[in-house]
């Protein structure tokens, strides 16, 4: 198979009074895995059903390898499909549903059965061929989907959410497998997702979507590490939101002055955007030295803890330690803060002048 | 225990009669009246139940099947929902009154047939094709309600994954949307061939003995019209179209099973 270049050129869709796209302008270098990640509404499903062709854009246009191919009928653009759940045919077999494509195009019947074998292995299922979609388990399912929606050699791969409706540990072995596959195949993948995990772990890069517009597109270090946006700062990753003070190309926040990663704003005071592990703390020792806060919470992660500290300000900090130190930093543990001496993000201050820790997101 | 207690009464008693009353002539077992059931008039009355039952089913089941697509697909929920309450009465409007409001209507005198003229075309109502129309009145509803679940239940990512691997409208219908809905769609039929093979008010109110039904048969046989020593013909008769029902079941629940399973 050859991945195919994807274009959004100035896509726009609206449904009734909501806008689901705005503007949206993307390119996919062929071979690659785009994840598309965003909130709910953002418009990420319906990017991949206009490339599908089960939306019309309202403007803009979808490209593949340089063709327009905006109008042209869902069944037959060069794209293979797996969505969310339940979407093989119940009344075919795995092998039938696999070779559906092959059948739709009248392929003799021993080609055809010897194609979906063939698939049925790739996704590690060799022996469910005759087994019915409501005798599979959910990954199972999702696997034969996978396996039909490249039966037909696609140049485009779309993912939309295929994993979302599995549990945790099939979710982790079945994304693996999926981008075993992508970079065997050399396929064009995007990849539908609103997890952050998902996203950082699988995508060559990754697109972040609000309100129907690209946020931001970039490798998931750059992305993580150099958010362009307060919004992509705190949809991926945990984010703590400080107080301080700009002064030149340098900003002092919790006592420390730090290099301004990028161009900083022309207000004074600003948002210091802090990465929970560029958060250091130290216990107070029991000579009595006064703390900069207290520790509130303590969530043990495995190889790390993430603290929630409260500051004498009134601020919360987040802050991950070591996980084999965590005993060091029970709840109520006086403890003195500090940053990781490295250029930090700053935006213009918010509107509700707080400083907080971004909530926590479920992951990450 | 109270559901077979209920069972045993309403269902195992009058069966159990049934079967004493067809297998006994003159205080001793005998076939005769089973043999007599399926023979002359009785067996012609048979054959016409089957006949009208099957050809309201097969029309009720395609027209109640498009209707039932068209409230399924539209835009308009408040239509929506006024064909699906309107089918749920009419569904359940038969008998006389069902009966009498088609003789006003299409009656020989009735207000449709003497504005239009239609008696000077030949037209009446009182045949076996005007109880078919008659009958179609509550079928073609009763199949709306049967097949709006299971056409609601035809999940919109079977088609999109259909025409993503390249097929056009009528393959997805070929291959995909109709096999599935084919036991419900079957299971309607069956419904319909029920309801009217079980009929019997409205025919008698319409048709009386014009078009022979083995309903109108047993129900001259429960009044004494019948020669004496042929009174357990009827339960005989009833034991006919038991059989008839039975053997429809036999196909029905099979496939309704199956429906079940795949629109989960």
């Amino acid at each position: 198979m050859n991945g195919a270049r994807v274009e959004f050129r100035g896509l726009r869709r609206r449904f009734g009074s909501t806008v689901a796209l705005d503007g949206l302008d993307l390119t996919v270098e062929p071979g690659e895995l785009i994840a598309l990640l965003g909130p709910s509404g953002c418009g990420k499903t319906t990017a991949l059903r206009c490339l599908a062709g089960f939306e019309q854009p309202d403007e803009g246009e979808v490209l593949v390898d340089g063709a327009d191919i905006t109008r042209v009928p869902a069944n037959r653009r060069d794209a293979g499909m797996v969505f969310q759940s339940y979407s093989l045919f119940p009344n075919l077999n795995a092998r039938d549903n696999v070779s559906f494509g092959m059948r739709v195009r009248k392929a003799p019947t021993a080609k055809r059965h010897a194609r979906a074998q063939e698939l049925l292995e790739l996704v590690g299922l060799p022996s469910v061929g005759e087994r019915y979609p409501h005798q599979l388990s959910g990954g199972q399912q999702q696997r034969v989907a996978l396996a039909r929606a490249l039966a037909l050699e696609p140049r485009v791969l779309l993912l939309d959410e295929p994993l979302s409706a599995l549990d945790a540990k099939v979710r982790v072995t079945l994304r693996e497998e999926i981008r075993r596959l992508q970079l065997s195949l050399g396929i064009t993948t995007i990849f539908v997702t609103h997890d952050q995990e998902e996203a950082l772990s699988m995508a060559d890069r990754v697109a972040v979507l609000r309100d129907g517009r690209l946020e931001q597109v970039a490798d998931p270090a750059t992305l993580y590490d150099r958010p362009a946006t307060p919004f992509v700062a705190e949809f991926v990753g945990a984010m703590n939101h400080l107080t301080g003070l700009v002064s030149g190309d340098r900003v002092t926040v919790l006592g420390q002055t730090l290099p301004v990663e990028g161009r900083a704003p022309d207000t004074a005071q600003v948002d210091v955007l802090v990465r929970p592990e560029a958060v250091l703390v130290t216990p107070v020792d029991a000579s009595g030295a006064e703390g900069d806060g207290i520790v509130m919470v303590s969530s043990f992660r495995g190889s790390t803890a993430r603290l929630r500290v409260h500051l004498g300000d009134g601020t919360e900090v987040l802050a991950d330690v070591p996980g084999h130190d965590s005993a060091r930093f029970a709840p109520g543990t006086a403890v003195r803060v500090g940053l990781v001496e490295r250029p930090v993000l700053v935006s213009a201050r918010s509107e509700t002048g707080a400083a907080t820790a971004v909530p926590e997101p479920d992951v990450v | 225990m109270p559901l077979l207690v209920f069972v045993v009464i309403v269902f195992g008693v009058p069966m159990l009669v049934l079967l004493g009353g067809t297998f006994t002539k003159e205080g001793a077992f005998s076939t005769a009246n089973l043999t007599e059931s399926l023979q002359g008039a009785y067996l012609t009355a048979l054959l016409g139940s089957v006949k009208i039952s099957a050809l309201v089913a097969v029309l009720g089941g395609v027209l109640g099947t498009f209707l039932a697509q068209a409230v399924v697909t539209s835009r308009f929920r408040t239509l929506r929902e006024a064909v699906l309450t309107a089918s749920g009465v009419l569904a359940n409007f038969g008998g006389v009154p069902l009966a009498f409001a088609w003789i006003a209507t299409l009656g020989n005198s009735g207000v449709v047939t003497t504005t239009l003229g239609l008696g000077q075309h030949g037209w009446s109502l009182y045949n076996f094709w005007g109880l078919t129309l008659v009958y179609l009145y509550f079928s073609i509803p009763l199949q709306v309600l049967t097949v709006v679940p299971a056409l609601d239940g035809l999940r919109p990512q079977w088609r999109e994954a259909a025409q993503n691997n390249g097929a056009s409208t009528w393959q997805f219908w070929r291959y995909v949307g109709i096999p599935v809905l084919t036991p419900a769609l079957l299971g309607g039929v069956v419904l319909l061939f029920g309801g009217a093979f079980s009929a019997y008010a409205t025919a008698q109110a319409m048709v009386g003995s014009t078009v022979p039904l083995v309903t109108l048969k047993i129900a001259d046989a429960l009044t004494g019209n019948v020669l004496i020593g042929h009174e357990n013909v009827a339960l005989a008769l009833s034991l006919d179209m038991i059989v008839v029902a039975g053997l429809v079941m036999a196909v029905y629940l099979p496939l309704q099973r199956r429906s079940a399973r795949w629109l989960r």
